[in-house]
C-alpha cells in the first residue's frame, strides 16, 4: 500500500482555499514550464492562455447556464478594439487596458444579453450569429476610429530587462488565465453558479425557488462576454493588433468547438480546447504542406477538423474530453478507494 | 423618389431569395424542431456543383435540376446520418451539430473549389427593364427570381393542403407517436422533409449566386437574412416566411441604400432583436406558451 497515502491527500474543502491551492500550484508549474521552453513555445503558451480565457467564459455560459453564443468572437473584437484604442491614445499600463477590455466586453454582453434572455436555443444561436457576422462591418463603416480593414496596431508589452518578450507575454497571459479561472471557479461554486445551473436545468423550478431567470441569464452573458473581452485584449497583445478579419464567424464557431471538445461546462476542459485551437491550425498547415495543397487551404483544413469535431463529439461523446477523463478517473479512484478503505465516500467531480 | 423605387424593387428580389431560405428553415423547423444552421452551406455546395457543370458548357437548366437534386440528396443524407441521432437530445446538441456541418461543408467547398469568388450565369438578362422612359432596377432575371419563389410557395401550399404526402408530413410533425400508430412511416417522412427543404435551399443558392458571386462563404449573410425572415414569420408558417423574406429584403435594401451598405447584417440583427422583443414567437403565429 505504498501509493495509498496519495489518495488520502485531500484538497481543502473550502472552495476559495481549494481553488487558490490549485491555482498557485498550477501557476507555479506553468511558470517553471515557460522558463524552460523556447521563446516560440512561450508564444504558443500565450496563445493557449488567450483561448483558455475565451473558452472559460463560453463554457460558463453554455455549459453552466445552457445558453449558446456564437457572438463570443465578436465580444473578443470589442475587447481587442477597446484595449487597442486605449493603448493607442494614452499611455496607461497594460493592466488598465485589459480591465477596460473586460468592462467593454461585459457591457456589450449586457446589451446583447438582455434581448438574449428572452430567447431560447436556436433563436439565441441565430441572433448571436447575426452579431458575429454583423459586428466586423462596424469596423469598416467607422474606419476613421477603428482603422478599417487594416485594423489597429497594438504595441506588444515591453518586458523588464533580461526577460524574453515572448516569455513576458506568456506570463501576462497566464496570470490573467489563473485569475479568471479562480474567479470563475468560485463563481460556479457560489449561489450564482447554483442559480446558473438551476436555470439551465429547469426554468420553472428555478423561478419557483425565487431565482430571477432573466437576471441570471443576463449575468451569465455579461460574465462570459467580459471573459471574451479580456481574451480579445490579450489576443490583441499577442498578435500585435486588431483587425476585423481576425474576429470572423469562424473564430466564434471554433471557440464553440473548443468548448464542446473540452467538455461543455468544465473549467479544466478549457485547457484541452485551448490546446486544440492552437495546435490544430499548425497541424493543418503541415498536412496541407505534405498534401501539396494551395496556400490558404490550411485554414480550411483546420475548419473542416473543427466542424467534424463538433458533429462527432456531439454524436459520440457529448461530455467531451474532460467528461471522458472524469468518467475514467472516477472509475479508477473508486476502485482504488474500494480496495484500501471501503468506507471512504467517493468525491464529487470538481469544477462541474 | 426614383431612388426609393429602385431600392424597393431591389429589395423585392433579394427578399424573394431570403424567402426561399426562410421557407427551407421553416420546413425543417416544423418537421423536426431543429433550426438547420447548415442550410446556407448546403445550398452553397449545390450551387458549386451547378457552377462546375455550367463551366463544362452544360445548359443552365440541366445544371439547375442537378443542383436541386444534389440539394435534396445532401438534405436526406444529413438528416439520416447526423441529425437523426440528436433529434431526441437537448436542442443545444442539434444546434451544435448543424453548426459543425456549416463549418465543415464550407471548409470542404474551399478545399475542393478554392476560396476565390467566381461568377455564376444568370441565364436571363440582368439589365433593368424599361417602362415608359425610365430604366427600372428590375431585370428579367429579377422577374425570374420572384416567379420561381412564388412557384415554390404555391407548390408547398398544394403539397401540404391537397396531397397525401403533405398530410403525412403535417401529421408526423404534429404528433409523431400518433402518426406512427396510424401507420405513417415517420422516419421516412422526416427525411423527405429535409430533402425538400434542402432543395428549396439549393434553389435559393442558384438564384443568389449571380447577384452575389459564388464563394465558400457567400451564403453566410443570405442565411442570416433568411433566418431573420423566418423569425419575422414565426418559424411556423410558410406564408409568414415569404412575407418575412420580403419585409427583410425591403428593410435591408433601405438600410443599405440610405445608411451605408456595410450595415446590412447589423440591420438584420436589429430587426431580429426588435421582432423577438415584441413578439417572441414571430408575427404570423398565434401566441403559444413556451414548452418547458
Amino acid at each position: 500500500m505504498s501509493v495509498a497515502w496519495i489518495w488520502r491527500l485531500r484538497l481543502p474543502n473550502q472552495p476559495m482555499l481549494r481553488h487558490l491551492t490549485l491555482a498557485i500550484s498550477g501557476g507555479a508549474l506553468l511558470f517553471v514550464l515557460t522558463t524552460v521552453l523556447s521563446s516560440f513555445n512561450d508564444y504558443q503558451v500565450a496563445q493557449i492562455g488567450v483561448y483558455a480565457v475565451a473558452l472559460a467564459g463560453l463554457t460558463l455560459l453554455t455549459g453552466a447556464n445552457g445558453q449558446i453564443s456564437l457572438g463570443n468572437g465578436a465580444f473578443m473584437a470589442v475587447g481587442a478594439y477597446g484595449a487597442g484604442l486605449l493603448l493607442a491614445h494614452t499611455d496607461v499600463p497594460i493592466a488598465v487596458a485589459l480591465l477596460l477590455a473586460v468592462a467593454v466586453g461585459a457591457v456589450a454582453g449586457v446589451v446583447i444579453g438582455i434581448p438574449a434572455s428572452r430567447l431560447r436555443g436556436p433563436y439565441l444561436a441565430g441572433m448571436t450569429l447575426a452579431l458575429a457576422v454583423g459586428l466586423p462591418s462596424m469596423v469598416t463603416k467607422f474606419s476613421s476610429v477603428f482603422g478599417g480593414d487594416q485594423g489597429l496596431s497594438i504595441a506588444p508589452p515591453t518586458p523588464p530587462n533580461g526577460v524574453d518578450p515572448e516569455r513576458w507575454l506568456a506570463w501576462i497571459v497566464l496570470l490573467c488565465v489563473v485569475i479568471v479561472l479562480v474567479l470563475l471557479g468560485n463563481l460556479m461554486r457560489s449561489r450564482f453558479g447554483r442559480a446558473f445551473r438551476a436555470v439551465r436545468d429547469d426554468e420553472v423550478a428555478a423561478s419557483l425557488v425565487g431565482i430571477s431567470v432573466a437576471r441570471t441569464q443576463v449575468l451569465a452573458f455579461a460574465v462570459s462576454a467580459g471573459c471574451a473581452g479580456l481574451a480579445g485584449g490579450l489576443f490583441g497583445l499577442t498578435i500585435g493588433g486588431a483587425n476585423p478579419d481576425a474576429f470572423n464567424v469562424q473564430l466564434s464557431i471554433s471557440l464553440l468547438a473548443g468548448v464542446v471538445l473540452g467538455g461543455t461546462g468544465s473549467l479544466f476542459g478549457v485547457w484541452w480546447g485551448a490546446v486544440l485551437l492552437v495546435y490544430v491550425p499548425q497541424w493543418a498547415t503541415s498536412v496541407a504542406g505534405t498534401l501539396n495543397l494551395q496556400t490558404g487551404q490550411s485554414s480550411n483544413l483546420a475548419l473542416l477538423f473543427y466542424g467534424v469535431v463538433l458533429v462527432v463529439v456531439m454524436l459520440a461523446a457529448p461530455g467531451g474530453l474532460q467528461g471522458g477523463i472524469r468518467r475514467l478517473t472516477t472509475l479508477f479512484v473508486d476502485k482504488v478507494r474500494a480496495g484500501i478503505q471501503p468506507s471512504l465516500p467517493s468525491t464529487e467531480g470538481e469544477h462541474t | 423618389m426614383s431612388r426609393f423605387l429602385d431600392l424597393t424593387l431591389g429589395g423585392v428580389t433579394y427578399g424573394a431569395i431570403y424567402a426561399a431560405v426562410a421557407l427551407a428553415l421553416v420546413l425543417i423547423w416544423r418537421a423536426t424542431r431543429i433550426l438547420n444552421f447548415a442550410q446556407g452551406a448546403m445550398a452553397m455546395f449545390s450551387t458549386y456543383i451547378a457552377s462546375s457543370l455550367v463551366e463544362r458548357h452544360v445548359s443552365y437548366w440541366v445544371a439547375l435540376v442537378v443542383a436541386l437534386a444534389s440539394g435534396a440528396l445532401i438534405g436526406a443524407v444529413v438528416e439520416r446520418v447526423v441529425v437523426r441521432p440528436v433529434e431526441r437530445r437537448p436542442p443545444l446538441n442539434a444546434v451544435i451539430v448543424t453548426l459543425g456541418l456549416l463549418v465543415a461543408i464550407e471548409a470542404l467547398a474551399g478545399i475542393i473549389w478554392g476560396g476565390s469568388l467566381r461568377s455564376f450565369p444568370s441565364y436571363f438578362s440582368q439589365v433593368g427593364l424599361v417602362v415608359g422612359r425610365t430604366r427600372l432596377a428590375f431585370s428579367h432575371f429579377d422577374v425570374y427570381v420572384v416567379c420561381a419563389v412564388i412557384v415554390v410557395l404555391l407548390g408547398f401550399v398544394i403539397l401540404f393542403r391537397f396531397t397525401d404526402v403533405g398530410l403525412r408530413m403535417r401529421a408526423s410533425a404534429f404528433s409523431p407517436e400518433v402518426s406512427r400508430l396510424l401507420g405513417v412511416r415517420v422516419g421516412r417522412t422526416l427525411t423527405l422533409g429535409w430533402a425538400l427543404a434542402s432543395m428549396v435551399g439549393a434553389l435559393a443558392g442558384v438564384l443568389a449566386a449571380p447577384k452575389l458571386f459564388l464563394g465558400p462563404n457567400f451564403m453566410d449573410a443570405v442565411f442570416i437574412y433568411g433566418f431573420t425572415a423566418a423569425v419575422i414569420g414565426g418559424l411556423e408558417s410558410p406564408l409568414g416566411a415569404v412575407i418575412g423574406g420580403i419585409v427583410t429584403g425591403l428593410s435591408l435594401s433601405y438600410v443599405g441604400g440610405y445608411l451605408g451598405s456595410s450595415l446590412d447584417a447589423l440591420g438584420a440583427l436589429v430587426i431580429v432583436m426588435i421582432v423577438l422583443m415584441v413578439r417572441p414567437r414571430g408575427i404570423f403565429t398565434p401566441i403559444a406558451e413556451r414548452r418547458v
